[in-house]
């Protein structure tokens, strides 16, 4: 095995870059903003969430291909619409001026790893000239009075805060400075600003945090910025270690249920073996509550709650539990039925069907959606008030459906955001904090809520089951259509989110479409000048708790698409690289390909039954490219590890990913190494399968998750320079592109185009299933065997 | 109701507590020591990793009855502790190559590659990728590739 690399390797400096080309052109530098400074003894300066952007999405059609309209994501997409969203709504953020030499900001969004404190902090130092270890970043409690705008969802975050917390930054800094000249009786141009200590011509030098009483404003006002050259950046595009890496490895950084909350003592719900199912009657109820370390036990909605001293005396409470359970909401069925009716709703294709016509159909299996902390949630629900922490992408929604739920004003309720241990979308959900507070209610004490893992996998949410049917019209040279139906178990959206895009839908360029279209709409592009290019979702509601996971449909459509992809440049007899390079839409997504057919060294020669592959994927304003090196060859497709999947292995993947202004491509390397590590689990090894109204994974021991086992030995990851001048989102933005590869490396490692993902998803399984009656699998006692 | 007493990260301690309660759940809810994480409560997620007497194991698999009043527990609060510094030179090679993503599983990851390590080291291995793949502990997000480098140096360092 060749010995393992991840590299990020950065672009060239941007001077010797050539002409800029594709989207956001527009020189932010030479704008003015609006900013305020707020009333206040110390200064406060403060911005508008939701800003200007221009757009200039011209087509670079190459000569041969077909070229296509631009389709609604080239001009118009998730990010333009969560942003717009925000615009009339949209409030202010403050920055506080400490008199520590520190700034304070509280960031109106959730992180769960993806590393946005971290970023925050770079992009305010920046502007003020300080070390980012000067800016203390923490997440802003439920603010309803920002509606739309603490929303942290389809990789958002960067994009739509860049530019609003410039200027609230910007803003202080210029205060500062008036008030150091003023208190130095010097001319501002001649202070210079570092590390919060500014000096003036003659060495003597002025804390900023000194100043902060004397650049406050007695009013409210309206102030004009202009931000910092971006030529001038010393602290944005450098690599950068998390913030909170430290407290990360030794065990200080505390997530939800690490907090020590007077009363909050664990709770955990006896849940029905149905998916969904709930409980009608306990028998056993008074004789649980005598169980060792346990204080109440209620039956609540969906079902029976325990509260206990430890965790592992509610599990094991739970366990005992005699219930009789009503059926869930997909009673008896199965993966199959589950696919007959996807197969019933899809929408016809537009382009008949032509003796040339390749056409392919994909199915996609469930996946889980589960992180690796499970939901959980602390609240405290009495008399008329109710204090929630938990971590949540969309407080301000579970604010008010909590609120609803309990009976009590939505103000009564308080959303203490925490950070989680991953999100990948699913926290856009407050499943758990809505939960917790009514079964505080129910028992009039705190709770410290938690889903054991079981739960997460067998009730939480899944990435939808989805088809996927592409056809494509060829002649002798050039695609002339290129049509794809995707058909999937409908993806629910979370209040918040669905609001904020429904409110945008009617002023974008989208026409009359439901939310999951406008989201399928403004996220999916067929990047390539294929003709007649048309792209329709239909969404059926089968009662399944589903969400997007690291993104909601690219990944099955960029493997629908690149596997056709691949099969049109055979029929055209080209190489699937060169193809793709010849009829690539625009010159920026032309660049990535180029580049990572360069860096993984295309085309060389590789062993029989291994195979290169290549995907490419366009989203978010950024594009991506990936080659991976996949390895199918029985001795490793054959290799035996302990309850775990083994199966066909990515030996090497090179990644090349352009998104626009990089704030922290340490961080963003991150990102994009674990898209990749999903990418892996999305096509290879993990699925969820329905049996009989539940799904049989109970824990990681059934459901595989990429491991140390799977993970690609060598991987190199390449961040272009972009021309940019504004970021794009990141955090989904690793997985697609790496699905279509691995697809089409096993294609032509096999000879076989796969039909189904994960590929494995067919084989008997590796385990043997866990009981759903008790719900819970019990903790072995045998730890102490397996000590090494 | 029995009482049970053990070192945790060098300080005796004692704790009421049923004999069968698994001891991830004493030392969390009972000691408030919140470094090990739960991520299956059925050995297989390893987020609990810590280690008894130098060597690593899954507290969610143990009973508390099983721990005898000499044995030395240590979480990831403690590590450091053993090689006398502020950080053992395994945290110091997951800050250097930034391995944290959300940060749930680190705790278990850091304890897991220091027992591996010094199983390599006592069985005259190299701790190569075939060694790390041993290592079953997930990561959802996925950083597995930083592991791989944070825990070759860390074993230089070690
Ligand atoms: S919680 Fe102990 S191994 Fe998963
Ligand atoms: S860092 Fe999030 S699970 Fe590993």
């Amino acid at each position: 095995m060749p010995s393992h690399r991840a590299t990020t390797t950065r672009e060239r400096p941007r001077a010797e870059r050539p002409a800029k080309h594709g989207v956001l052109h527009t020189d932010l530098s030479r704008r003015r903003f609006l900013g305020y400074v707020v009333a206040g003894t110390t200064l406060v300066a403060a911005a508008e969430l939701g800003r200007e952007a221009i757009f200039d999405a011209t087509p670079s059609a190459s000569a041969l291909a077909v070229p296509s309209a631009p389709q609604t994501p080239e001009v118009y997409d998730l990010l333009d619409v969560l942003r717009d969203s925000a615009r009339p709504t949209a409030n202010l953020i403050r920055i506080k001026v400490n008199r520590d030499n520190t700034v304070s900001f509280a960031l109106p969004r959730s992180d769960n790893g993806q590393g946005i404190i971290t970023s925050t902090q770079m992009i305010i130092a920046e502007e003020m000239g300080l070390d980012p270890d000067q800016v203390l970043v923490t997440l802003a409690d439920a603010r309803p009075e920002l509606v739309f705008n603490q929303l942290t969802g389809g990789s958002s975050t960067t994009f739509t805060t860049f530019t609003p917390i410039r200027v609230a930054a910007a803003l202080a800094q210029g205060r500062l400075l008036d008030a150091a000249a003023a208190e130095m009786r010097q001319d501002k141009d001649v202070l210079t600003s570092r590390q919060g200590l500014i000096t003036g011509p003659n060495g003597a030098s002025l804390p900023f945090g000194e100043l902060t009483t004397k650049a406050a404003a007695p009013v409210t006002q309206a102030v004009e910025v202009a931000l910092k050259d971006q030529e001038k950046f010393t602290i944005i595009g450098k690599p950068r270690t998390k913030s909170d890496a430290l407290a990360m490895v030794t065990g200080k950084k505390k997530f939800t249920t690490d907090l020590q909350i007077p009363g909050a003592l664990p709770t955990v719900l006896c849940r029905a073996p149905d998916l969904n199912g709930y409980p009608r009657a306990v028998a056993n109820l008074d004789q649980v509550r005598t169980m060792p370390g346990i204080t109440d036990v209620v039956k609540v909605g969906g079902g029976v709650a325990v509260r206990g001293n430890t965790f592992g005396q509610c599990i094991a409470a739970v366990d005992a539990l005699q219930v009789t359970w009503a059926n869930g909401t997909v009673h008896g069925k199965d993966d199959d039925a589950v696919l007959k009716e996807l197969r019933a709703a899809e929408l016809p294709l537009a382009a008949p069907k032509l003796p040339g016509s390749l056409e392919g159909e994909f199915v996609f299996y469930f996946r889980s959606n589960s992180s690796l902390e499970t939901n959980c949630a602390i609240a405290d629900v009495r008399g008329n008030r109710a204090t929630i922490w938990g971590p949540s992408k969309s407080p301000i929604a579970a604010q008010a459906e909590i609120a609803k739920k309990l009976g009590i004003p939505q103000n009564a309720v308080t959303f203490h955001v925490q950070e989680g241990g991953g999100s990948f979308g699913r926290k856009l959900f407050f499943d758990a904090a809505e939960e917790a507070a009514l079964v505080s209610q129910a028992m009039g004490k705190p709770v410290k809520l938690m889903w054991t893992r079981a739960d997460d996998s067998r009730q939480g949410r899944t990435h939808p089951m989805a088809t996927c049917r592409i056809r494509a019209n060829v002649t002798a040279d050039a695609v002339t259509s290129f049509e794809i139906r995707h058909t999937s178990v409908a993806t629910e959206v979370n209040p918040g989110l669905s609001e904020a895009i429904s409110a945008a839908a009617n002023k974008a360029p989208l026409g009359n479409l439901t939310v999951s279209e406008s989201i399928f709409e403004t996220t999916q592009v067929t990047p390539y000048n294929f003709g007649a290019s048309t792209r329709f979702l239909n969404e059926v509601d089968m009662g399944f708790n589903t969400s997007s996971m690291r993104n909601i449909y690219s990944p099955d459509v960029a493997t629908a698409r690149e596997l056709m992809v691949d099969q049109i440049a055979a029929k055209l007899g080209k190489d699937p690289y060169e193809f793709r390079s010849e009829f690539a839409k625009q010159a920026r997504w032309k660049a990535v390909l180029d580049r990572v057919a360069q860096e993984a060294g295309w085309g060389k020669s590789m062993a029989d039954g291994t195979a290169q592959g290549i995907g490419m994927h366009v989203e978010y304003k950024g594009a991506a490219a990936c080659v991976v090196e996949l390895d199918c060859r029985p001795e490793t497709v054959n290799r035996k590890i302990r309850q775990a999947r083994t199966g066909p292995r990515v030996t090497k993947v090179t990644y090349v990913v352009d998104v626009g202004l990089v704030i922290n491509p340490r961080g963003l390397e991150a990102q994009m190494m674990g898209g990749i590590n999903d990418a892996l689990a999305m096509t290879l090894t993990s699925s969820l399968h329905l049996d009989d109204g539940h799904f049989v994974e109970a824990s990681w021991d059934n459901y595989f998750y990429t491991r140390q086992w799977n993970t690609p030995p060598e991987m190199n990851i390449v961040i272009m320079d972009s021309t940019a001048p504004e970021p794009g989102g990141a955090g989904e933005f690793g997985i697609a592109a790496t699905c279509g590869a691995i697809a089409c490396a096993y294609a032509r490692a096999t000879g076989k185009v796969p039909t189904y993902f994960p590929l494995d998803h067919k084989d008997p399984l590796p385990f043997e299933p866990y009981p759903t009656v008790p719900p819970i699998p019990p903790s072995p006692t045998d730890g102490l065997q397996t000590t090494f | 109701m029995p009482t049970h007493t053990f070192q945790l990260n060098g300080e005796q301690v004692s704790v009421d507590v049923e004999d069968d309660v698994r001891l991830l759940w004493v030392i969390r809810d009972l000691l408030k020591v919140t470094g090990p994480k739960y991520g299956c409560g059925i050995n297989v997620c390893k987020a609990c990793t810590s280690h008894i007497n130098g060597k690593a194991f899954n507290p969610c698999s143990v009973q508390v009855k099983d721990i005898r009043p000499t044995d030395e527990v240590t979480t990831i609060e403690g590590l450091a502790d053993t090689v006398k510094a502020d950080l053992h030179p395994m945290q110091q090679a997951w800050i250097d190559n930034d391995v944290a993503q959300c940060g749930y599983c680190q705790p278990g990851q850091i304890m897991a590659a220091v027992a591996k390590v010094k199983q390599c080291r006592a069985e005259g291995r190299e701790v190569d990728d075939d060694a790390i793949e041993e290592l079953r502990n997930i990561c959802r997000c996925g950083t597995y590739n930083r592991i791989r480098e944070a825990i070759k140096a860390g074993a230089q360092d070690m």
